[in-house]
């Protein structure tokens, strides 16, 4: 009996059935919580399959940033569920169908595939550094275009996020650090020689 | 593929000790510490007084945008990982690629610097 | 080996004995790291006491070295409260998690030549993953409390540390820059050469101006690693997420017995990681000032004593410096270190690629 074999499948299965309580939870942090979990397996099975610099990426991106987002939506976002749920099953025509038509999208892509000769190799054959590397070696030179495509669609999504979400507040005292920093004493103080009973 | 394998094994057993180790904390309080909860005990810790309302609020949009861009730099590291461990091998047009794409990206943080999404208030 | 299939790596059987031996070792580490813990909370009480003139923990055993101890014992035997409106699971797994975290993280660093857990090739990516879901506990117990101190605790916690996380991605990079590999014990042997050879001290090699310039710009971002590392474990100056005079304790408030020891574990081990982080990156790991280190035992002494010194200016750090205010903090974050590391990487990409090539 092979580990890799027990760990594939114990892996799969924790992916599947964390997957399916994503949907299933009542609670949406729960949700979010098993969202999480899947990420994490599904590292797990991409370390198995060789891919480990991909498998750590998922982690730091996935796992580190985006569900903290979300977690940080649910958790803190008052959202009443039980009224988003109300109208549930009115969409359930809409929702299969949608369902349907990926499921077979999926079975027709499955069904077409074929894995290429050096797909999912070891990281041996990498060399020295793995998968990392060999990714390195590539991107930034053969895949130029690819990878500054990759950066403008951050760009756009960083002008996005702040479009979206950044509200000037009026009436807010801001500090000024070069200002507050750059005041002298004779700007700032003011000496007056004040007689008894006549104030300034 | 075996010994890269092999390398992710005592991963699995250092978490699984630690957890054990954790539970076993927990676990070690729940049976020997003393159990006696009344309703002042588990109320919820405020100054002195019950608590208004729920303690889950809604709360500034700052927030968000803070992991919303944490996200978009996190990735920008991420890109940089392999191009700085193979930097010797890709050279000058890898030096220059990346340039672009940083340059691009500190152009976004010129506009959120400008526009003040920095700001902390 | 073409294609994949479940290969047997390990035969249970001839695998059995590896195992054995495995699981010592992790054993060996997890007891020395919590055996480290135990003093390195002492050590932080009295540093901080000698700073105020007191005279710190110095009841339990001769001077007060079996305190915490005691404080183990303590914990274990108080209740655990759960509050009311807690959502329990979340509320007990969420030290949990920081404590396992903290641990896991230790799997691949080397504490001396050929002395770690696993060897991976990715290993400073794995940590920068490992310690980028360091914000779920706290996020998790702050939420699952129902109680607005530490609710707004977590709230605040969650924004600082992924604020600091990008300068301490930033700052790994000019390290992997410089050294070519992911591996954590090839980034010690990089620095193997004496202390003109440590990265934080690189401007010592006074015969190369392209070095100095670059060793100048790496003493910089060790001091950046070091600060961003202060907020990252919520450190003071930057331990505003639980502010005793604002948010009593933050989000460990609703925590008693236990799973409250579990947080505190779990938040030191990370701040002796980030010590060992430091040590390994830019102080020359296990490496001599003189010299290269090649015996395990020494090394490993060699490790354990700058990681103690590190830790040193940490605890001078907490008793001196005071609490920054939150606006300062994000400006700090996102406005001086990032743009600074991000002048760093290009800054240093430019040496490897132009200026090592001309010296």
């Amino acid at each position: 009996m092979a580990i890799t074999a027990v760990a594939f499948y114990t892996l799969a299965t924790i992916t599947i059935v964390s997957a399916f309580l994503v949907i299933a939870a009542r609670n949406p942090v729960h949700s979010v919580l098993f969202l999480i979990l899947t990420f994490f397996t599904t590292a797990g099975l991409f370390v198995l399959m060789g891919a480990e610099f991909l498998a750590m990426l998922l982690v730091v991106v996935y796992v580190g940033a985006v569900a903290v987002l979300f977690l940080f939506v649910v958790m803190m976002l008052d959202i009443d569920f039980a009224e988003l749920k109300r109208g549930f099953l009115s969409y359930l025509p809409l929702g299969g169908l949608i369902g349907v038509i990926l499921v077979a999208q999926f079975l027709l892509v499955g069904s077409a595939w074929v894995s290429p000769e050096n797909a999912a190799r070891s990281p041996a054959e990498f060399g020295e550094g793995g998968t990392a590397e060999a990714l390195g070696r590539i991107l930034y030179t053969e895949y130029v275009l690819v990878f500054q495509l990759s950066g403008m669609v951050l760009f756009t999504a960083m002008i996005g996020a702040i479009v979206l979400t950044l509200r000037q507040r009026e009436g807010v005292k801001r500090q000024n650090v070069a200002t507050q920093v750059g005041r002298r004493r004779t700007e700032a103080v003011v000496l007056k020689d004040v007689k008894p009973g006549e104030g300034i | 593929m075996e010994s890269y394998l092999l390398e992710y094994l005592p991963i699995v057993i250092l978490i699984a000790i630690a957890v054990a180790l954790g539970a076993a904390f927990i676990l070690a309080a729940w049976v020997l510490a003393p159990r006696s909860p009344d309703p002042e005990k588990v109320s919820a810790y405020e100054c002195g007084f019950n608590a208004f309302d729920d303690a889950r609020m809604k709360f500034d949009v700052r927030f968000y945008l803070v992991a919303i861009l944490f996200i978009i730099f996190d990735l920008e590291v991420a890109f940089l990982f392999p191009w700085a461990v193979t930097l010797d091998e890709t050279g000058v047009f890898g030096f220059w690629s990346m340039m672009v794409f940083l340059g691009v990206l500190t152009v976004g943080f010129i506009y959120e610097w400008k526009k003040g999404a920095l700001e902390w208030e | 080996m073409v294609g994949y299939d479940f290969v047997p790596f390990v035969e249970w059987g001839t695998g059995v004995e590896w195992t054995l031996m495995k699981v010592g070792q992790i054993l060996a580490i997890v007891v020395m790291l919590l055996l480290t813990l135990a003093y390195i909370l002492l050590f932080d009480r009295k540093v901080w006491a000698a700073v105020q003139m007191r005279k710190g923990p110095n009841v339990v055993g001769p001077f007060g070295t079996l305190q915490s101890f005691a404080d183990f014992f303590k914990f274990v035997l108080k209740e655990i409260v759960i509050p009311a409106g807690a959502n329990k699971t979340v509320f007990l797994l969420a030290p949990l998690l920081t404590f396992t975290l903290a641990f896991a993280a230790w799997a691949v660093v080397p504490i001396a030549p050929g002395w770690v857990i696993s060897d991976l090739n990715v290993g400073i990516l794995y940590l920068f993953a490992i310690s980028s879901l360091g914000v779920y506990g706290i996020i998790m117990g702050g939420w699952a409390s129902n109680s607005k101190y530490p609710f707004l605790g977590s709230l605040r916690s969650a924004a600082q540390m992924v604020s600091y996380e990008v300068s301490i991605g930033l700052v790994i990079i000019t390290v992997l820059l410089v050294v070519g590999s992911m591996n954590l014990g090839a980034i010690v042997d990089a620095q193997s050469g004496g202390l003109h050879t440590w990265h934080a001290f690189k401007f010592l090699n006074v015969t190369e101006p392209a070095t100095v310039a670059v060793g100048v710009v790496l003493f910089v971002m060790f001091v950046v690693f070091f600060v961003s590392a202060l907020a990252e474990t919520n450190r003071p100056p930057f331990d505003l997420p639980e502010a005793e005079s604002e948010l009593v304790a933050g989000y460990q408030v609703e925590y008693s017995s236990t799973p409250y020891l579990l947080f505190m574990i779990g938040e030191y081990l990370n701040i002796v990681l980030m010590c060992a982080l430091i040590t390994l990156l830019f102080l020359g790991g296990w490496h001599l000032p003189w010299g290269a280190v090649n015996d395990p035992w020494l090394g490993f002494l060699v490790f354990y004593v700058k990681l103690w010194l590190v830790f040193f200016v940490f605890a001078m750090v907490k008793a001196i410096v005071p609490r920054f205010r939150y606006d300062q903090l994000m400006r700090i974050g996102w406005k001086i270190f990032l743009p600074t590391s991000l002048v760093a990487v290009v800054l240093v990409a430019a040496y490897v690629v132009f200026g090592r090539g001309a010296a």
